[in-house]
């Protein structure tokens, strides 16, 4: 990969290095209790213009037949020593809010999905949309109390998810079980890049 | 689509009640000027430069330039404006055009390089 030109421009004016990830799942699976666990949380305002047609795709002529949609999220934020500020942004659970997927997607490290195993079928459609843009994504089963226990296996089959994806089980409540679930996911997106790479050369 | 007629019509203007008010800082405008789409995570630099002639100020891109004396990620500082990030979007256009502003796009075109992977995982394992 190619070096970034401003690279000595960034050093000059210690711009921090910058990376998101991003926390998917259905509503109510913990989502903000998993950002929360490890990191600083704070509100982020978005206020979209939608156009009754073209969803995601902006265009400054039909602004007379827009109407807008509020949006009201929170973020994650975890600073490093190393100068790297770490960004967890959980996506919008609703369908409609879509738009903002693709924005937040774009240049992702990668995706949790979490899933809630008595409500399963909800991170199915998290589990299309990363699929279909090739964001490389590991499950996270939040295990609630009171909730079916299932072995991965299990999970696998009925996510119909090939071998290589990670499923880890978590408590998006404790901080060390998220951190687990953040590094198995910054470990499988590192050694997919690998693997693409040698397959390349 | 720009000339519609019917029900659509009575939600614009004043009628649409404030869902539209973020964008009156913009003048209604909904995309920058200059048309690059900013990442949240890219960084905003002051560049120090004076206002230039004929750049309308208005209070929000002076509050962006207090908040981005020191490099300051697009959406740190959109938190802190409380404004929608589409807004403040709009004005760093703005304040890019007239060369108030510099981007620094976050590097992670088209995706993240191993070397800032490696910078994550050290990251998160030491926490």
């Amino acid at each position: 990969m190619a070096l970034n030109p401003s690279d000595d421009a960034l050093a000059e004016l210690s711009v921090p290095s910058t990376a998101k990830i991003l926390i998917a799942g259905g509503f109510g699976v913990g989502k903000t209790t998993l950002v929360g666990s490890i990191s600083e949380i704070r509100p982020l305002r978005t206020e979209e213009p939608l156009t009754d047609r073209s969803v995601g795709i902006d265009d400054t002529q039909g602004v007379h037949a827009k109407t807008t949609t509020t949006v009201a999220m929170d973020f994650g934020r975890i600073s490093f020593p190393s100068k790297l500020v770490l960004y967890l942004f959980g996506t919008p659970g609703q369908e409609r809010f879509w738009f903002m997927w693709d924005d937040l997607a774009i240049g992702a490290v990668g995706a949790v999905v979490m899933a809630d195993t008595r409500r399963i079928s909800d991170c199915f459609s998290s589990i299309d949309y990363f699929e279909r843009k090739g964001t490389p994504f590991i499950i996270a089963v939040n295990c609630f109390d009171g909730a079916p226990r299932f072995q991965a296996n299990d999970i696998r089959i009925v996510l119909t998810l090939g071998p290589e994806v990670p499923i880890v089980m978590c408590d998006a409540r404790l901080r060390d079980s998220v951190k687990h679930v953040l590094v198995s996911l910054v470990r499988y997106v590192m050694s997919t890049k690998s693997s693409s790479q040698a397959r390349l050369a | 689509m720009t000339s519609r007629d019917g029900d659509a019509d009575r939600w614009l203007d004043r009628d649409a009640g404030p869902v539209v008010r973020p964008y009156a800082v913009t003048k209604g405008r909904t995309l920058p000027s200059g048309g690059a789409l900013l990442g949240l995570i890219d960084i905003v630099v002051g560049t120090g430069e004076r206002t230039s002639d004929g750049f309308w100020q208005g209070p929000e891109h002076r509050r962006i330039m207090s908040l981005c004396r020191r490099p300051i990620p697009v959406v740190d500082l959109t938190s802190e404006m409380d404004l929608p990030v589409g807004v403040v979007r709009v004005l760093l256009g703005d304040l890019t055009e007239a060369g108030m502003v510099r981007i620094i796009p976050a590097q992670q075109e088209p995706e993240p390089d191993q070397r800032l992977l490696r910078m994550v995982l050290d990251g998160l394992e030491s926490l």
